[in-house]
């Protein structure tokens, strides 16, 4: 058997417990354990940026994260930035510019683009390609992405 | 399947170490080479698994005396943004923008990139030339010992160190370069994010009228461990960085490394890349 560990975090606010195979990742813990499916498993090994989440104001890949590392800690995913005015600016850009085809990629990529806004208010397309690095999309060509994450950082320098 | 028995999360480094007196731990910082090395099986388990986030005496950039202090919880993010660091010590800064993407340089320790011990590992060329120290602590008695070690000693194949397995790394001490020291580093890869060294350069040394003494030579992923250039760095010191010079120093880089073939590239590709890397970036130097 293998061995079992209780953790206590906060999870998109709330505060929740879990019972997790100390061996286990973080996004297994998400999908299999807690049932948000949201995030999602691309590589597995930190190449595609698919299980992106933020731990205590940061962005990283879930997949190369330890389970029992989330305990006592601050972690969104997606759910918790649909529930987010700043989400919902995030959303709209991204439909306005077609940013979204098979749609896989994309809450790993609003994650990142979430996180990169609030570090870069007004990021422009180099800054926003280059926050981007770390997430892969087979439909897009980025392009449409990256002029999502822009104009939804210029919406926000206009009040 | 794992011989894994416990999980242990210690607030203080008295507790850290106590626990590491039997050697039988694994321990935990990023997780960013743990996780995957671990799941491929490429690594097992030992008794304890060792999470060290929450030792706050890990964590931090300071400046001590006559050094700067990284601590061994530092992410690659943390040390890419740091004043300190940025004004001091540029050329790890160099280092870590070139370092996978933004989410592993969020979640990656300089901890855990010195002890996964890659030959291809990026912040250990800069740190290399910047002659840093790895410090460690282990209890062998009832008290805290504390030791740092050259890192230029600290390597001993891929993956492997003179650490012992009773030692916790605490951190990385990088003595404050003179005003006229000038430092370099250069990653080639194939494509800009997210990618392995194909080789790597780091060159330092202190440059007063064109000359450079004090050099500092290393180069990455074209031996077992990351290593310093005893032949190059001798070829270069007390050297006006002429034309000439460049390239008897260049060709003597490029005869001192033993790459190997490998996924990446061929042992011959690596040693060309040396040779013209080597040059450009001595070029660079001698017009600064
Ligand atoms: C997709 C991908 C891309 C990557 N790209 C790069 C890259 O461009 N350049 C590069 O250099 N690396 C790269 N890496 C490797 C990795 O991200 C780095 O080596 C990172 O710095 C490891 O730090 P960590 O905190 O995540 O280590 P962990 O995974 O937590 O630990 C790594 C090892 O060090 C040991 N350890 C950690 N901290 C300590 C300590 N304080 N004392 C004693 N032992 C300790 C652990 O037991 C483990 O064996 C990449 C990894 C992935 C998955
Ligand atoms: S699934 Fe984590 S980066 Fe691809
Ligand atoms: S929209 Fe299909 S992978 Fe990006």
């Amino acid at each position: 058997m293998s061995l079992k560990h209780d953790i206590e975090f906060t999870l998109n606010g709330v505060k929740r417990r879990a019972t997790i195979d100390i061996t286990m990742n973080a996004l297994d813990m998400l999908r299999e354990v807690i049932g948000l499916t949201g995030t999602k498993y691309g590589c597995g090994e930190g190449e595609c940026g698919a299980c992106t989440i933020q731990v205590d104001g940061v962005s990283l890949n879930s997949c190369l994260m330890f389970a029992v590392d989330c305990d006592g800690r601050n972690v969104t995913t997606i759910e918790g930035l649909a529930n987010d005015g700043k989400g919902d600016a995030l959303r709209d850009a991204f439909v306005e510019h077609g940013a979204v085809q098979c749609g896989f990629c994309t809450p790993g990529m609003m994650m990142q683009a979430d996180h990169l806004l609030h570090k870069h208010e007004h990021p422009d397309e180099a800054c926003v390609k280059r926050g981007l690095e770390g997430n892969l999309c087979r439909c897009t060509g980025y392009k449409k992405i990256v002029d999502a994450v822009v104009a939804c950082g210029a919406a926000e320098a206009t009040p | 399947m794992t011989e894994l028995k416990h999980y242990f999360a210690p607030t203080s480094l008295d507790q850290a170490v106590e626990r590491l007196k039997d050697g039988d731990v694994t321990i935990l910082a990023g997780g960013t080479d743990l996780t995957p090395q671990s799941q491929a099986g490429r690594i097992k388990f030992k008794h304890t698994l060792m999470n060290i986030r929450h030792i706050p005496q890990l964590s931090g950039i300071t400046l001590e005396g006559r050094e700067i202090r990284i601590g061994a919880l530092a992410t690659i993010t943390e040390i890419m943004e740091h004043p300190l660091i940025k004004e001091r010590l540029p050329v790890l800064v160099e280092a870590c923008d070139h370092f996978a993407s933004d989410q592993i340089r969020n979640a990656g320790t300089i901890g855990g990139n010195i002890c996964n011990a890659s030959p291809a590992g990026d912040m250990l060329i800069p740190l290399l030339v910047l002659d840093a120290c790895v410090e460690l602590a282990s209890m062998p008695e009832a008290k805290i010992y504390r030791h740092c070690m050259p890192l230029s000693t600290f390597f001993v194949g891929p993956g492997k160190t003179r650490k012992s397995l009773c030692e916790l790394v605490t951190g990385v001490r990088i003595p404050i370069p003179e005003a006229n020291h000038v430092a370099r580093f250069y990653k080639h890869g194939t494509r800009p994010a997210l990618d392995i060294s194909t080789i790597s350069i780091g060159i330092a040394g202190t440059l007063v009228d064109g000359s450079l003494s004090n050099v500092r030579v290393a180069f990455g992923a074209v031996a077992p461990t990351p290593t310093r250039a005893a032949q190059t760095e001798q070829a270069l010191e007390g050297q006006r960085l002429d034309e000439a010079t460049i390239d008897k120093v260049a060709a003597i880089a490029r005869d001192e490394v033993k790459p190997i073939d490998d996924v990446r590239a061929t042992a011959w590709y690596r040693k060309e890349m040396i040779h013209n890397i080597t040059k450009r970036i001595l070029s660079h130097v001698a017009q600064a």
